[in-house]
């Protein structure tokens, strides 16, 4: 399945009944050289729009918001001793969390790789 | 640089960290030898001693003199911070606060033993009071966010006081304000709702309108602003403010440009800090201690926290519960009675420039930022350069990233040609900030010889990048890497990681 | 004017190069009835001589502790400070300068930083502190506030111990934060009793020790308790000397430690500057307020010091900061670790050992003294004495006799009905002759 992103900058993959989610690939040269990933508990209920993430460089911290809405089943651990994972494959090895999606309509609300590469420019 | 065998360059010494150099045998004081009369620790006694090393009396002095000599420091040359007000620190200053009759008291002496100092903080109020036009101040507040913390806590307490501090629980900030306001209020349990700015530089008073409702709790406003300009329509957002329910909080940190001109009292202002080490010029100390006397409208005076000082017969005394105190205080900011030793600072600079020297102060304050923006407009973009601006002038970089320049690049090749940089990346409603604010005491001299050197700066920018990308490279030390330290936080040297790296 | 370097020549110069006609004009923004057209109603200018003579009558209105038979503590502590730390801390480099947010050029700052971040970690025995506080009260409030946020709780508990000024510190900013605080009351040898006040939505217990009675507490059970509970264990202190002979929190298992550090390198001066100590265990570290120098390279890979993990900060994180700190304690910071550099442990120890035979001799003269009791059963360098009159009232009579006996606990809180309770503190200031003046003075005016 492809990706879809927000407007925030987010992107969900879906597998089964989970989505994955990190920061675009975009996001992550803009934050520059990441240096801590503030991951949210396993079990935490997230909305759509809602905190999820906080995501760190040496000057700037951003919120990472959730793209669905659901409970978290995974975190990806890996960040915490390597955040430049992030820097190295935003859209892949550096996924943040997975989400037990509640209401898989809210996808609808998402763009696609296209429409977001056209808003990531403008 | 060339290579030295002892990394010495001339005059620069070259310094290693204390651990590496001082021993737990060595110290370099005197003391006579304990008696070893039986304890009363009742068995907890420390077991293991600190491994604290220790240096001579000439080595010590070495170890720091050398640090020294890697630090750049107003006495040296211009520190043309925005919204630091980095002026020149009088000595006078100095030796007043190393008097016995100040350094050598207890803050819990008998209050009879303490008249010249409760004398010294009524009189320092006095000032305060006075140049503000406000009703009342807190002087306890240890700093400027500290303050800030005083002022809203004043706030919240009104609102409790009125029976509405569960419902008005907004705070408006406008977008270009200073980290600690939002901080600040969220400390005190507010939320924060921006107000954003107009295209010149001012608050934008229509999505303040729109933005008041019976929630807001008040306003938090810089004036003048952090992009160093007056906020012109500022009775009316006092008034506003005030229509809407709601109090006004001032933050001072640019009152340098106003101090003796004008009041913040006759704007309608009910709480504004004022911070000591800037407008009046004690020490920044590489960081600290700062003061921030909190002046209060008569709304507010009531919930001063206490200490209080108050007058009985002929003498002074400091009234120290809130059961005891007069009309209702919030409570109490720290410990004791506030920045004692910044006081005397403070009150004798106020002295040294009386009245009418303090309003050249603010004069001069201004007239310098505007020389330095009609030098400087022709080679920077001044967002809101128009009109003049008040002590300090913001310039964007849009003349840098036209050539690939970055402001923090611009800001590293200063400090190859011996300037501390400007503010840079603050206020954030402009790309790529440079804040200027030069302060009263520069001379003409030294700002021709500033501007001459940003103008230079700026022409190489359009040739030569790569200058500005790997600078600085005249410093002690080259571009720092901030991304390993907050990766790979290292905050403390630790005597096994030593032992190790010296094996290896 | 001395601090004004321009002319009037100068000021017409730069007018006409801006195109302005006078200085009002560029105060265009600000509305007319606000700009005052004359000077404030309070003196006029005054030179470096006038200055310094009016400052030094309001000084000589004063009694500095030197000039008596001195003992008080209770949060200020009078110690000897050699002469070479005011000396170095009153070198250009260090007096004049800026928050090291340049570290190129700022390398003294933050090397002494890091120097002074160690000593603070090696003396409370803890993994990492901070670059210091505002002072300890404020400390202790942000402690609070930490703890909150590490454990997602809201109550937090206070021992009867706690330097009342403190407790109304922490009080005053909690509460105004969404915190309940609960304040135990005043007890001699009871820090423990936080346990018992504990309940499930307890975040911390903060205990005091050395306490403001001089009490020193066996922390473990304290501890363990508190962690039983799901709740962190908040050390405080007053007088950091005191760990050079004493047991410290961190080897006690405390979560975080957080308290006064005038005591070295830094004057009493009426209440401040001073400096706040504040460690922790790593694992808290991002959860915790204020300004942290760490170790880094520089492009060629040579070492060198910056400020770290400022995303935790208000000037980044804004309403979601740790804290709305700005500043550190900048010069009081540097006085502290130049005082402990000349002190080392040798120099540390022995200067504690000082102070701990004095305020035994003390002790012992006076408890020898019929009607007076010294109410600590263990201590560093002060102690409670319960007295036969209201203590104001004895503490009047000594200072008749040139001595400044202590403080009344009343003082620091008048609602506990302990108004013949002195607090009394000998250092290594104090000489077997002011020893020696006190009990025999106190004897007479108890008699």
């Amino acid at each position: 399945m492809t990706k879809k992103y927000t407007r925030d900058h987010e992107w969900v993959r879906i597998e089964g009944d989970v989505a994955v989610v990190g920061i675009s690939t975009f996001a992550a040269e803009q934050l520059g050289d990441v240096v801590y990933v503030e991951l949210p508990a396993v079990g935490k209920a997230v909305k759509q729009g809602g905190d999820m993430a906080v995501v760190e460089s040496a000057k700037a911290a951003s919120d990472v918001y959730a793209p669905l809405s659901g409970e978290v089943v995974a975190v990806n651990d890996a960040l915490n001793g390597n955040p430049e994972k992030v820097n190295e494959g935003a859209e892949g090895d550096g996924w943040f969390v997975k989400i037990k999606v509640a209401n898989a309509g809210e996808l609808d609300a998402l763009m696609d790789e296209a429409a977001y590469a056209a808003f990531a420019k403008a | 640089m060339t290579a030295t065998i002892s990394g010495n360059h001339g005059l620069q010494q070259a310094v290693g960290l204390l651990f590496e150099t001082a021993s737990l045998a060595r110290s370099g004081v005197d003391m006579p030898a304990p008696k070893g009369r039986a304890n009363r620790l009742g068995g907890l006694g420390r077991k293991v001693a600190p491994p604290l090393p220790g240096l001579s009396e000439p080595e010590a002095v070495r170890h720091y003199v050398r640090l020294s000599q890697k630090n750049y420091a107003i006495d040296l040359g211009l520190f043309p911070l925005g919204s630091c007000t980095m002026k020149h620190n009088p000595r006078l200053n100095e030796r007043m606060a190393r008097l016995d009759g100040f350094a050598d008291l207890h803050p819990l002496q008998p209050m009879q033993t303490v008249q010249g100092a409760l004398l010294l903080m009524e009189e320092l109020a006095r000032w305060l009071i006075t140049l503000t036009g406000m009703q009342a101040v807190a002087l306890s507040p240890k700093a400027g966010a500290h303050g800030e913390l005083c002022g809203m806590l004043a706030i919240r307490a009104a609102l409790f006081a009125r029976g509405e501090g569960e419902t008005r629980k907004r705070v408006l900030v406008p977008e270009s304000a200073h980290g600690t306001n939002p901080a600040t209020a969220a400390a005190c349990g507010f939320t924060v709702d921006e107000i954003h700015a107009t295209d010149d530089g001012h608050v934008d008073i229509e999505d303040l309108k729109k933005k008041l409702g019976p929630d807001v709790a008040g306003i938090m406003l810089t004036n003048p602003n952090t992009c160093g300009l007056f906020e012109r329509d500022i009775r009316e957002i006092a008034d506003l403010i005030h229509a809407a329910g709601g109090y006004f909080y001032c933050d001072g940190a640019n009152y340098n440009a106003i101090v003796g001109r004008v009041r913040p009292g006759d704007l309608g202002v009910d709480a504004m800090h004022i911070n000591l080490h800037k407008t009046f010029s004690t020490p920044h100390g590489g960081g600290g201690p700062g003061s921030g006397p909190t002046v209060l409208s008569a709304a507010l005076a009531p919930f001063a926290p206490v200490p209080h000082m108050v007058r009985r017969g002929e003498d002074l005394a400091l009234v120290e519960h809130s059961d005891t105190a007069e009309g209702s205080p919030f409570g109490r900011m720290c410990a004791f009675h506030g920045q004692m030793g910044m006081y005397v600072r403070a009150l004798t600079y106020m002295l040294s420039h009386g009245s009418d020297g303090l309003r050249q102060v603010a004069e001069d304050s201004v007239l310098n930022a505007n020389y330095l923006l009609a030098r400087l407009k022709g080679h920077f973009n001044a967002p809101f350069g128009e009109g003049p601006c008040m002590h300090e002038v913001l310039f964007d970089d849009s003349t840098l990233k036209a050539h690939g320049v970055e402001t923090i690049d611009f800001a590293k090749a200063m400090l190859d040609e011996g300037y501390h940089p400007m503010t840079t990346y603050f206020p954030l409603v402009v790309h790529g900030a440079l804040l200027i604010e030069p302060t009263e005491t520069e001379s003409k001299q030294e700002l021709d010889r500033f501007a001459d050197v940003l103008i230079a700066l700026a022409e190489r920018v359009k040739t030569d990048a790569a200058h500005f990308k790997s600078a600085p490279h005249l410093a002690p030390i080259r571009r720092l890497d901030d991304t390993r330290a907050a990766r790979q936080p290292k905050l403390r040297w630790k005597r096994d990681e030593a032992l190790k790296t010296a094996a290896e | 004017m001395r601090y004004l370097p321009l002319s009037e020549d100068d000021r017409a110069q730069m007018l006409a190069t801006i195109g302005a006609k006078t200085i009002d004009d560029l105060y265009v923004d600000v509305p007319r009835e606000a700009l005052l057209s004359a000077p404030v109603a309070l003196p006029a200018h005054q030179s470096e001589m006038e200055v310094e003579r009016l400052m030094k009558l309001l000084a000589s209105c004063n009694i500095p502790a030197g000039k008596t038979a001195f003992f008080l503590g209770a949060g200020a502590y009078r110690h000897h400070v050699p002469a070479s730390v005011d000396h170095l801390i009153q070198r250009s480099e260090f007096l004049t300068t800026y928050t090291p947010y340049q570290p190129e050029i700022a390398q003294g700052t933050l090397q002494a930083l890091y120097e002074f971040q160690t000593q603070v970690a090696l003396l409370l025995d803890m993994e990492v502190a901070n670059a210091s506080m505002y002072d300890g009260s404020t400390g202790l409030h942000e402690a609070a506030i930490m703890a909150s946020r590490v454990t997602k709780r809201l109550r937090v508990v206070l021992s009867g111990g706690v330097h009342p000024h403190y407790a109304e510190t922490v009080r005053t900013a909690c509460q105004a934060h969404g915190l309940e605080i609960v304040t135990l009351p005043a007890a001699i040898d009871d820090e423990a009793a936080v346990l018992r006040a504990m309940d499930a939505n307890t975040a911390a217990v903060i205990v005091q020790s050395p306490n403001v009675f001089g009490t020193i507490t066996d922390l473990k059970p304290i501890v363990a308790g508190a962690h039983a509970a799901g709740a962190l264990m908040i050390a405080s202190f007053t007088e950091a000397m005191a760990f050079g002979l004493i047991e410290p929190p961190g080897a006690m298992g405390a979560d975080i430690v957080v308290g006064e550090g005038q005591s070295i390198g830094n004057a009493m001066n009426f209440g401040g500057p001073y400096v706040g100590l504040f460690a922790t265990k790593e694992k808290y570290l991002r959860q915790s307020p204020g300004r942290l120098a760490g170790e880094t390279v520089d492009a060629d890979g040579k070492r060198g010091f910056v400020l770290t993990l400022s995303t935790r900060e208000q000037h980044i994180r804004r309403e979601k900061a740790t804290s709305n700190i700005c500043t550190n304690s900048g010069l009081c910071t540097l006085a502290w670790t130049i005082h402990m550099t000349l002190l080392g442990a040798e120099g540390l120890k022995r200067v504690a050992t000082l102070n701990h035979e004095n305020a035994c001799d003390l002790a012992e003269a006076l408890d020898a003294i019929a009607g007076v009791e010294v109410l600590t059963p263990r201590f560093f360098n002060e102690f409670a004495i319960r007295l036969p009159k209201r203590a104001e009232v004895v503490l009047d009579a000594l200072m008749e006799k040139g001595i400044v006996g202590g403080v009344p606990f009343a003082r620091l809180n008048p609602r506990e009905g302990m108004d013949d309770v002195l607090l009394v503190c000998a250092t290594e200031t104090n000489s077997p002759e002011d020893i020696n003046a006190y009990a025999a003075a106190l004897r007479d005016i108890v008699q």
